[in-house]
């Protein structure tokens, strides 16, 4: 299960023939074992790993620290599921520091982003400050490297 | 003028790898399954910990028998990992590459007219290394059905008077080949009865699959004080540039290849050395995880080559597969040009490593996954488009 998890996360579209194949396993194998793991709700989808210089370069990424107050019954769970559910909001996260939830939120340009901020998070009661920053540049993402190729010079033949 | 060269030096021959090589090197879009070494690159923390070291001037010779908290760090390192305890000050050198602690051994240890057995197919280095330290190299031929693996009854044969050491390397480049313990036990009491010195290649060691083991002979009764264990970084942490290569052995021999060593080469590199700590203490998980990725194109490769009707063994160690090309009637030089200019793969013939090689052809699975489809499927369309397929089944 493991080995197939480490290959999807590499490449979710690699054909399962293939994957049987580095595994050791029939294709029937590996099928069996992924529909498993979708319908366990271990795999809970699988997404493109997009270069925003090259695409929607204008959209805006924030990522946002709101301080909350805690509820006595349910502690953060009910507000920040109430802030998750916005369709800005890519991530969200409870953090252990000086806030409590990380937020990443995406939106079509900065004007809008900011009247996500302004009018729809901040408006919360449970939600006492907010801190916004706005992505510059995208470095690595989920794993892929979006400035820098490594190079390899090998020599053709080696001993 | 014409300068005469030493008659021991102009005798060897060139390597078969290099003329193939050139012809290689000559072409465009080649896709190459002939590189004897890792396509990662070091792993980012090894790399960074040279950098850190630079920054801070680290960049002087080093004792000529190497960082002492090098020394520690790889005296720790094969206790852990091979079950051997070697004292730092004293049994362990730290060589560019293995390459050179082979030579040095060689050199601190023969006599000219001394004999040297080694198993083949084997690296291209050891005999012109035996031969370059004035030894007689007396090779011991090795059978695809035993997995090319040494059987101690041919050992026992090729033993003369003169025999002075046995060259091992398992895992084996180019055959993959590993050794079951019974049978190294066997050679073990081999070696001890007729005092022979072993040298062992052991660089593939950590590339051992599916979960298998690795036994080092210098584990068995009467081995240590008679072995010369031979490890470096190029291979398991992907550092074949870095050239750290180390010998352990008892400490007078250490002692004569250091003579050899301070007067000729006077030390590896630091920055090398530097990076090797860091590799050893902390890069088990790299190691893994790039193990992990090597078995899983062994699984491709050897189901892919068996498939198109290539008989290949699955190899227990190393990054080559050894596949057999006799079912297509040709050599395995002529395989190699016909696939190198019909299809642009490259891969190595086996008589490259010994005359027991022909019949069979290195491929590296030390290459992408993205390349190895594209070779499997040339190699694939070589095999079914070529006229002596068509004869072969009339």
């Amino acid at each position: 299960m493991d080995a197939i998890i480490d290959l999807l996360q590499k490449n979710a579209l690699m054909p399962r023939d293939e994957m049987a194949r580095l595994l050791n396993m029939t294709t029937a194998e590996v099928e069996a074992a992924i529909a498993k793991l979708e319908a366990d709700g271990i795999i809970l989808g699988y997404q493109p790993v997009l270069n925003r210089d090259k695409w929607d370069a204008d959209k805006v990424t924030a990522v946002i620290e709101v301080k909350i107050t805690p509820e006595r019954d349910g502690g953060f769970d009910r507000i920040a599921s109430r802030i998750a559910r916005f369709p800005e909001v890519q991530s969200c996260y409870l953090v252990s520091g000086g806030y409590d939830l990380l937020i990443l939120v995406e939106a079509p340009n900065l004007r809008t982003a900011a009247a996500f901020v302004a009018e729809r998070l901040s408006t919360i009661e449970a939600v006492q400050s907010t801190a916004t920053h706005f992505r510059l540049k995208t470095y690595k993402e989920n794993g892929a490297f979006h400035s820098f190729e490594p190079t390899s010079e090998r020599l053709s033949i080696t001993p | 003028m014409s300068i005469a060269i030493a008659d021991h030096i102009r005798n060897i021959p060139r390597s078969g790898i290099r003329d193939f090589f050139e012809i290689v090197q000559s072409m465009e879009d080649v896709i190459s399954l002939g590189i004897g070494e890792p396509d990662f690159a070091t792993p980012w923390h090894i790399r960074e910990a040279a950098i850190y070291a630079l920054e801070r001037g680290r960049t002087g010779y080093t004792s000529n028998l190497g960082l002492p908290r090098l020394r520690r760090s790889i005296s720790d390192y094969i206790q852990k990992h091979f079950a051997v305890r070697y004292e730092p000050h004293s049994e362990i050198l730290v060589s560019v590459g293995v390459s050179e602690a082979i030579d040095l051994a060689l050199r601190a240890l023969l006599n000219a007219g001394d004999e040297v057995i080694y198993h083949e197919p084997c690296y291209v280095s050891y005999a012109p290394t035996i031969t370059m330290a004035h030894g007689v190299p007396v090779p011991v031929s090795t059978r695809a059905e035993d997995g090319f693996s040494l059987r101690a009854a041919d050992l026992e044969k090729a033993i003369s008077p003169r025999s002075r050491a046995l060259m091992l390397n398992f895992p084996t480049n180019p055959t993959g080949a590993t050794m079951e313990p019974e049978e190294l036990e066997k050679i073990a009491s081999l070696c001890v009865r007729h005092n022979l010195v072993v040298l062992t290649d052991e660089i593939y060691s950590e590339l051992t699959y599916e979960g298998g083991k690795h036994t080092s002979i210098a584990v068995f009764p009467g081995m240590k004080e008679r072995t010369v264990f031979l490890h470096g970084l190029s291979k398991a942490f992907a550092m074949t540039g870095w050239r750290i290569g180390f010998a352990c052995a008892p400490a007078p021999l250490i002692e004569a290849m250091m003579k050899i060593h301070q007067y000729s080469i006077l030390c590896a590199s630091i920055m090398g050395q530097d990076a090797a700590i860091e590799a050893l203490d902390r890069g088990e998980h790299s190691v893994a995880q790039m193990r992990q990725e090597y078995e899983m194109r062994r699984n491709f490769i050897v189901s892919s080559l068996n498939e198109m009707g290539l008989e290949c063994r699955s190899p227990r160690g190393s990054f080559y597969v050894f596949p057999k090309i006799t079912s297509t009637g040709l050599s395995s030089r002529d395989f190699c040009m016909r696939l190198l200019h019909e299809k642009k793969v490259a891969v190595v013939p086996g008589p490259a490593f010994g005359a027991g090689g022909e019949g069979h052809v290195r491929c590296s699975f030390a290459t992408g996954l993205p390349q190895i489809k594209i070779a499997m499927q040339r190699l694939a369309e070589f095999l079914a488009g070529s006229p002596f397929r068509s004869t072969e089944v009339l």
